[in-house]
C-alpha cells in the first residue's frame, strides 16, 4: 500500500480527534442518579454536634476513614482539643487528627474541650463559588459533593474553604472531602461517624423533616455555626459552642 | 464599484471562518457537554449518581440485630445501650453481606476501652472515666467488666 507522508497526516489527526472525543464522551457521560425511592427534593441535610457530649475517642475519624477510604494523613472528619487558659491564647491539638484519640491532658485547671470538625455542608458555599469547571457543587438535598470526573485538580477549593475541610486527593489527583456520607444517607442509613459516635455527640438531620429531632434541638439549645460572620450559611451546628473555637 | 466588490472579500471570507469556527464550537460543545448538565446547578447530575454508588463498610446497628439478638439485648439493659455495635467491633459490611466468608476478629481491649474511658480533663466530668494505671494496674478491662453491660 502506498500512503503519502500527507495522506498519513490527514487520516492520523482525524483519528485523533476521534478518538479523544470519544474518551472524553466516556468519561463523562456516566450514571445519571438512580430514579427509586429516595427522592432529593425530599431532603435538607445537616449536623448536629454536641461539644459538651464529645470525648475525643477519635471513632469518627476511625470510621470515616475506614467507609471512605481516605489516604493516610488526610482527614474528611478529625477532632481538636481545645486547652484554654485565661487570657491567653486557646491550645488547640489534634495529633493525627484524632485517629487514635488524644495523649492524655496533664495540665489541671485548664478549661479544654473536644471539637470534632467536617465539611460544614454549606448552602452558600464559597468552594462551590470559585470552582472554574462545575466539579463541586451543592446537591438538591444540601450536601456539598466533587464530581471527580470534572474536577481538574486546580485547587481553588481548597483554598477557599474556610474551614479547611478540602484536601487534594494523593492518588486521584482530584479534591477529595466530607461526602455526608451520601451513599450511605441516600440509602437510609446515617454517616458513618454518627453510626460510630459511641456517645451521640454527632447527629445527622434533615431539616425538611418535621419529625426529626433537629427542630426540637434548635428550638430548646444555644447553637452556633462555626465561623458564622463567613456567610456560608453552614449547616453544621454546634450545640454549646465556646467563642474561641476557629 | 468593481473595486469595492473585489475587497469586499476581504471581510466575507473572515468572517465565513468565524461562522465555520462558531459552528464547529457549537457542534463539539453539544457533543461534549452532557445532555443532562445543568438540571439541578451547573454542574454534571451524573456526578450524583458516581457517589451513590459507592460501597458501604459499616453494615449500621439495625444489620447487627438482625442476627446478633442476644448481644443485643444484653447491651441495651446496660450503659452501652447507645453505643453502635460497629462501633468496637469495626466495619462489618462484608460481614453481614457473607457471615460465612468474612469472620470478623474479637476487639483488642486494650486500647478499645482507653480510648473513650481514660481521664482526660478535657472529657465532660460526667462521662466515666478512670487513670488505667491505677484502676486495674494492667489487668484487662473485660476481666472484670462485660464489655456489652459494663457492670461488674
Amino acid at each position: 500500500m502506498d500512503i503519502s507522508r500527507r495522506d498519513l497526516f490527514k487520516v492520523g489527526g482525524k483519528l485523533l480527534v476521534l478518538a479523544s472525543v470519544g474518551a472524553t464522551l466516556e468519561q463523562i457521560t456516566g450514571a445519571e442518579p438512580a430514579s427509586d425511592a429516595y427522592k432529593m427534593a425530599d431532603h435538607w441535610w445537616g449536623m448536629v454536634i454536641d461539644i459538651d457530649t464529645c470525648i475525643g475517642c477519635g471513632n469518627c475519624v476511625r470510621a470515616c476513614s475506614t467507609e471512605n477510604s481516605v489516604p493516610h494523613g488526610y482527614f474528611r472528619t478529625w477532632v481538636e482539643r481545645y486547652q484554654i487558659e485565661e487570657g491567653r491564647q486557646p491550645r488547640v491539638d489534634s495529633p493525627d487528627g484524632a485517629m487514635e484519640g488524644f495523649p492524655i491532658s496533664t495540665r489541671e485547671g485548664l478549661k479544654s474541650f473536644f471539637v470534632p470538625k467536617l465539611c460544614n455542608q454549606c448552602a452558600a458555599s464559597p468552594c462551590v463559588q470559585v470552582c472554574p469547571v462545575g466539579a463541586t457543587f451543592v446537591s438538591p438535598d444540601g450536601v456539598v459533593l466533587v464530581d471527580d470526573s470534572y474536577c481538574l485538580g486546580c485547587r481553588y477549593c481548597v483554598q477557599a474553604c474556610p474551614y479547611g475541610c478540602r484536601y487534594l486527593h494523593p492518588q486521584k489527583q482530584t479534591v477529595d472531602k466530607c461526602t455526608l456520607c451520601y451513599h450511605r444517607i441516600t440509602r437510609g442509613l446515617t454517616t458513618a461517624c454518627c453510626e460510630n459516635c459511641p456517645t451521640g455527640a454527632r447527629l445527622l438531620v434533615d431539616f425538611k423533616n418535621p419529625k426529626d429531632p433537629v427542630h426540637e434541638i434548635l428550638r430548646n439549645n444555644k447553637v452556633e455555626v462555626l465561623k458564622p460572620y463567613m456567610a456560608t450559611q453552614a449547616k453544621v451546628y454546634y450545640k454549646n459552642l465556646d467563642g474561641a473555637v476557629r | 464599484m468593481r473595486r469595492l466588490v473585489r475587497d469586499a472579500g476581504h471581510l466575507i471570507r473572515p468572517a465565513l471562518i468565524l461562522l465555520a469556527g462558531v459552528a464547529v464550537f457549537l457542534v463539539v460543545r453539544s457533543a461534549i457537554v452532557p445532555k443532562a448538565f445543568g438540571q439541578y446547578g451547573h454542574y454534571r447530575p451524573g456526578a450524583l449518581g458516581l457517589v451513590r454508588q459507592r460501597p458501604i463498610a459499616y453494615a449500621g446497628q439495625d444489620t447487627c440485630v438482625l442476627c446478633h439478638d442476644d448481644e443485643a439485648k444484653a447491651r441495651a439493659a446496660g450503659k452501652h445501650a447507645h453505643v453502635a455495635c460497629e462501633a468496637c467491633h469495626g466495619a462489618l459490611a462484608q460481614h453481614a453481606d457473607d457471615p460465612a466468608a468474612h469472620v470478623p476478629q474479637l476487639p483488642d481491649v486494650a486500647n478499645l476501652c482507653r480510648r473513650c474511658h481514660e481521664k482526660d480533663a478535657a472529657k465532660p466530668p460526667a462521662f466515666p472515666q478512670v487513670a488505667t494505671a491505677e484502676h486495674s494496674g494492667g489487668v484487662a478491662c473485660n476481666q472484670c467488666h462485660q464489655p456489652h453491660n459494663p457492670h461488674l
